[in-house]
C-alpha cells in the first residue's frame, strides 16, 4: 500500500475588506521539512484551492526579509502573536489556526494597518537631534555596556507582537504599547540622545503614555526579539515619576 | 519661491540617505515604498561597513581601501567613483554614531573593527551582525523627524510602475499604485530618484527579501533608460539553503574565525585555506563561492554528497560568538534547530547581490534627463565583484551623491524645462490604469507564482556560479517563451482592493524582461571577471577540460575591460548589448590571485 503523503492543514481568518465581515477557509498543502508559515503560505499562492475544492483568491499577507528582522509578516498563530517566517509547521499544533493581529485594523485578510506605531514614534521623539548629517566633529566615545543594552533595545522590529499581546492596547484603553515607549528609553541612554530625555519622558507622562501599562508582562513574552521589555518599562516609569515630581517643585 | 520638489523611489539606506540630503538642502520629497521604509531590504545586511578608521594599529589607510575595493572588483569599477566612496566612508560612519547606530565597541568606548573577505585589515564597523539593520533604523528615525518638520511625505505601500517624459524626453514624474486602494495616480517632481535595490527574486531563491524583484529598474529600462554590467551577480559563498529562500549567514562569520570545510578522505579539509593561502577564508565572495561549488559539484566533496559545506565556528568561545555575532547564530538556530555555537553550521552559495544596475555617471544621472538612480539599483563601485561589507557603505554613499546632485539639477533646469499638460500626464496615467485592468481580467492556465519558480530555476542553472555560452543560449530561448506564457496567466483575485496577485503579475513581466538583459550581457562577455565565469566549450559545445580542471576563459582586458551597457529595444523586447569606455587610469589593471598576497 503506498504511503499516505504528509499534508499540513489550515484554518485561516480572512476578511475581504476592512469593514467586511471575517470568515474562515481551510487549505490542504504537501508536507516538507523546514516548513514555515511563510512558504506555506507562498504554496497556497501557486495553488490557491481550499479543502473542498473551491478556487479562491489567494490570501494576503505581508512579509519582507523571511528572517525575522523586518517585522512585516507578525500575525497570531495558533493563538499566539509573532513572525510567520520563524513559525516552523514541525513546531505547531495542526490545524494550525492563522488569524490577522486585530488590535491593528484589518486591511484584508492577514494584512494589517500597523501606522499607528509609526505615529507613537513621533510622539515619543524616537531620534537624537543631530544638527545635521554633515561632518561636525567626532562622535562622544560610548560606555560599552550601555552601548550593549542599547544594542538589544535597538533590535525592536516595530512588528506590533507586544501590542497585540497586551490587554492595554486597543479600544478599551489608549496605551501605545511597550514598543514605542521602549524606544524612548533607547535615545535617553545615547550621549546625546539624553540631551532631550525630558521632553520624550514629558511626552510618555499624557493620556496613553506610561501611566497606562498595566504591567500584565504579556509584552515580554511575546517578543521575538527577547528585549527585556518589562525592565525597561519599570526603569522608564520612574524616571517619568521623577520628571513629574520635578515639574511640580520648578512650578 | 516653491520648493524643489524631489520624489525618491525606495526607503532602503540611499533613499533614505537622499531623502535627508534633499531637505538640509531645502527641497521637498515625497518618499515611495512598497513597504514602511523601516522594512527596507538593507535591514539584511549583517556583517558591516567598511571604512578605514584605522584604530587597530595596522596603519590601514584609505589608499589601501581603495585598492582592496578595485582590485577585489577585477578592475571593472569606476575608479574616481570609488575614491570618493572610500574617501567620504569614515565621515559617514562617525555621521552614524552620532545619530545613535549601537555599533559594537572596544572596552574602551570606541568602535570596534573586524576582518573582512578581501582585505588584510581590520576595516569594518559593526553593529553585532546585525549592521544594515541598525544603520536603516538611524536613517528612518532621522527621516521622520523630517516628516515631522514638514520636509517629507511618506508614501508608503504605494508601488512605483512608471516614470512619465515631457514631449523632450525629460523625466518629470511618476506614476504609482496604492497596494490597498489600487487608486492609480500621478506624482510631478522636479527630479526622480530611484533607489529600490536589487533584483534578486529574479533568480527565485536567493537571501534577498520577497520585495527585491528589480521590476522598477526593469520598468525604467523599458522606457530607455541603460542597465549596466548586469551579468555580475554576486553568489555569497555561505547561506543557509531554503525552500522559501536562501538565509545569509554572514562573511563576519569568517572575518570572526569561521573556517570551511568538507571531509576529504575521513579528515577535515579546509580547502580555502588550502587552495588560497595568503587569504584562506577571507577570500572575496566570488572566489569562495566557485571554491565551494567545485568542491561539492565536481569533486563530489560535499556533506553526504550534498550540495553543502561546513561553516565551522564551534573552536570559538560561546560569549565571543554572542557578543559578535548574536544575531545571525539566533538566525541559524531557528531556522535549522542546531546551535553553531556546539557543531558547525551547513552552508552553501546563493544569490545575494547585483554589481550591475541602472547606468549612472559619477553624479548617478542616467541617460534619462531627470532620473536618477542610487543604492543597490545602480552600476557604480564595486565592477566585477563587490567586497563584503561595501554594500552598505556604497548604499549610504551614493545617497550623500544622488540627494545633493538632484537638488543642484533641480535648480539649475527647472526653470528650462517645458510645459506638460495635465493631458499629457493623464494619458500617461490610463496606459498603467489600462494595463492593470487587463492584467486583472487575465483568464488563462498558468499561475503567475509558479511561473516565477520556473523562471528562478532556468536563472540559477544557467546564469549563476558557472556559465558557458551554450547554457546561456538555452536560458535565453526559455526565457522568450516565459514571456509569452506570462501572456496566459491566469488571476483568481479579479477584485479591486489590495490585490497583491495582480501587482505580482505585473512585476512578473519587469523581472522576466531584467533576467533577459542578465542572460544577454553575460552571453556576450567572452571571458572570466569576478562574478561571470564562463566555461570555454570546444567545436563541438562541449565543456573544455585539461587534466580533470574545466577550462574557464581567461579574463581579457584589451577587449573586455569596459562597462556592459545593455539597452531595450522596444520592437523585439530583447537586450540590446554595447560596451563603454570608463574611469581606470588611477590604479593600473593587474592579475588578481588571492593565493598570494596582494601587490601594488
Amino acid at each position: 500500500m503506498a504511503e499516505q503523503k504528509k499534508t499540513v492543514k489550515f484554518i485561516i481568518e480572512r476578511q475581504d475588506s476592512p469593514t467586511s465581515k471575517p470568515y474562515t477557509q481551510e487549505f490542504e498543502i504537501p508536507y516538507r521539512p523546514a516548513l514555515n508559515v511563510v512558504a506555506s503560505l507562498m504554496e497556497i499562492q501557486k495553488n490557491p484551492v481550499t479543502t473542498d475544492g473551491k478556487k479562491v483568491a489567494p490570501v494576503v499577507w505581508e512579509c519582507n526579509c523571511l528572517e525575522k528582522v523586518c517585522g512585516a509578516c507578525m500575525m497570531v498563530i495558533n493563538g499566539r502573536a509573532r513572525q510567520a517566517c520563524c513559525a516552523l509547521i514541525d513546531e505547531l499544533e495542526q490545524p494550525i489556526r492563522l488569524q490577522p493581529a486585530r488590535t491593528f485594523p484589518v486591511i484584508r485578510d492577514l494584512l494589517i494597518d500597523r501606522s499607528v506605531m509609526f505615529e507613537s514614534l513621533k510622539r515619543v521623539q524616537a531620534w537624537v537631534e543631530v544638527d545635521g548629517s554633515w561632518e561636525v566633529k567626532d562622535a562622544p566615545i560610548q560606555n560599552p555596556y550601555t552601548a550593549t543594552t542599547a544594542y538589544e533595545i535597538s533590535h525592536c522590529m516595530t512588528c506590533g507582537c507586544c501590542l497585540e499581546a497586551c490587554p492595554n492596547v486597543g479600544p478599551q484603553s489608549d496605551f501605545i504599547g511597550a514598543s514605542p515607549s521602549v524606544q524612548a528609553y533607547l535615545f535617553n541612554l545615547h550621549p546625546l540622545g539624553k540631551f532631550d530625555k525630558e521632553k520624550r519622558l514629558e511626552a510618555l507622562m499624557g493620556k496613553g503614555g506610561i501611566t497606562s501599562c498595566g504591567n500584565s508582562q504579556n509584552c515580554v513574552e511575546v517578543c521575538p526579539k527577547n528585549i527585556k521589555l518589562t525592565t525597561y518599562l519599570a526603569q522608564l516609569n520612574r524616571d517619568v515619576n521623577k520628571q513629574a515630581l520635578k515639574n511640580i517643585f520648578n512650578k | 519661491m516653491a520648493k524643489n520638489k524631489i520624489i525618491v523611489v525606495g526607503g532602503g539606506l540611499s533613499g533614505l540617505m537622499a531623502t535627508l540630503k534633499i531637505c538640509e538642502a531645502g527641497g521637498e520629497v515625497d518618499l515611495f515604498s512598497y513597504c514602511p521604509v523601516k522594512r527596507s531590504h538593507s535591514l539584511c545586511a549583517q556583517g558591516g561597513i567598511n571604512a578605514c578608521m584605522d584604530t587597530k594599529g595596522e596603519h590601514d589607510s584609505i589608499y589601501e581601501h581603495f585598492d582592496d575595493t578595485v582590485y577585489g572588483g577585477d578592475f571593472l569599477a569606476d575608479q574616481l567613483a570609488v575614491k570618493g566612496m572610500v574617501e567620504a566612508a569614515p565621515k559617514l560612519i562617525k555621521m552614524f554614531d552620532r545619530m545613535g547606530v549601537p555599533f559594537t565597541r572596544t572596552p574602551e568606548g570606541v568602535l570596534d573593527l573586524r576582518n573582512f573577505g578581501g582585505q588584510k585589515n581590520k576595516r569594518t564597523c559593526f553593529a553585532g551582525s546585525t549592521t544594515g539593520q541598525q544603520l536603516l533604523y538611524a536613517l528612518d528615525e532621522q527621516v521622520r523627524r523630517w516628516e515631522v518638520k514638514g520636509g517629507v511625505t511618506k508614501y508608503e505601500f504605494w508601488e512605483f510602475v512608471k516614470i512619465f517624459k515631457d514631449k523632450n524626453g525629460v523625466c518629470r514624474g511618476i506614476i504609482a499604485q496604492s497596494m490597498n486602494s489600487m487608486e492609480i495616480k500621478a506624482f510631478k517632481a522636479d527630479v526622480v530618484i530611484l533607489a529600490t535595490g536589487g533584483p534578486g527574486q529574479v533568480f527565485g531563491r536567493c537571501t534577498a527579501s520577497t520585495i527585491c524583484n528589480g521590476s522598477a529598474v526593469s520598468a525604467v529600462y523599458q522606457q530607455g533608460a541603460k542597465i549596466a554590467n548586469p551579468e555580475f551577480i554576486q553568489i555569497h559563498p555561505t547561506a543557509i539553503p531554503g525552500s522559501d529562500k536562501n538565509r545569509l549567514m554572514s562573511e563576519a562569520c569568517r572575518g570572526e574565525g569561521g573556517r570551511v570545510w568538507v571531509y576529504r578522505d575521513g579528515k577535515p579539509w579546509y580547502f580555502l585555506e588550502d587552495m588560497y593561502p595568503a587569504y584562506g577564508n577571507l577570500v572575496p565572495r566570488d572566489v569562495a563561492s566557485r571554491a565551494i561549488f567545485k568542491v561539492c559539484v565536481h569533486m563530489d566533496l560535499g556533506i553526504n554528497h550534498d550540495r553543502r559545506v561546513y561553516l565551522d565556528l564551534s573552536h570559538i568561545p560561546a560569549d565571543y560568538l554572542e557578543r559578535k555575532l548574536g544575531g545571525i547564530i539566533e538566525i541559524y538556530t531557528e531556522f535549522v534547530g542546531k546551535d553553531p555555537r556546539k557543531v558547525p553550521m551547513e552552508i552553501f552559495p546563493s544569490v545575494h547581490y547585483s554589481m550591475g544596475g541602472i547606468y549612472v555617471d559619477r553624479k548617478h544621472f542616467t541617460n534619462i534627463p531627470g532620473l536618477m538612480a542610487s543604492g543597490e539599483c545602480d552600476h557604480q563601485y564595486h565592477g566585477a565583484n563587490r567586497l563584503g561589507a561595501n554594500s552598505l557603505l556604497s548604499a549610504a554613499y551614493s545617497g550623500t551623491v544622488s540627494g545633493p546632485e538632484a537638488m543642484k539639477w533641480a535648480k539649475e533646469n527647472v526653470s528650462k524645462l517645458c510645459e506638460i499638460t495635465d493631458a499629457e500626464i493623464e494619458a500617461a496615467r490610463k496606459e498603467v490604469q489600462d494595463e492593470y485592468d487587463k492584467i486583472r481580467q487575465m483568464n488563462g492556465p498558468e499561475n503567475a507564482h509558479k511561473l516565477h519558480q520556473e523562471m528562478g530555476e532556468i536563472m540559477y542553472e544557467y546564469v549563476s556560479i558557472e556559465r558557458d555560452n551554450n547554457g546561456l543560449d538555452i536560458c535565453l530561448g526559455k526565457l522568450k517563451e516565459i514571456l509569452k506564457r506570462w501572456e496566459n496567466i491566469g488571476v483568481t483575485d479579479h477584485g479591486n482592493w489590495a490585490n497583491q496577485e495582480a501587482m505580482f503579475v505585473r512585476q512578473l513581466r519587469n523581472m522576466i524582461i531584467y533576467a533577459m538583459a542578465i542572460t544577454k550581457s553575460a552571453r556576450s562577455r567572452d571571458e572570466s571577471r569576478g562574478a561571470h565565469a564562463k566555461i570555454m566549450l570546444d567545436e563541438n559545445g562541449k565543456r573544455i577540460e585539461k587534466d580533470g580542471e574545466l577550462q574557464f576563459y581567461p579574463r581579457n582586458d584589451e577587449k573586455f575591460m569596459f562597462t556592459s551597457v545593455v539597452s531595450f529595444d522596444a520592437a523585439t523586447e530583447e537586450p540590446v548589448v554595447t560596451y563603454e569606455e570608463f574611469e581606470h587610469s588611477l590604479i593600473k589593471a593587474r592579475p588578481r590571485n588571492y593565493a598570494v598576497a596582494k601587490k601594488e
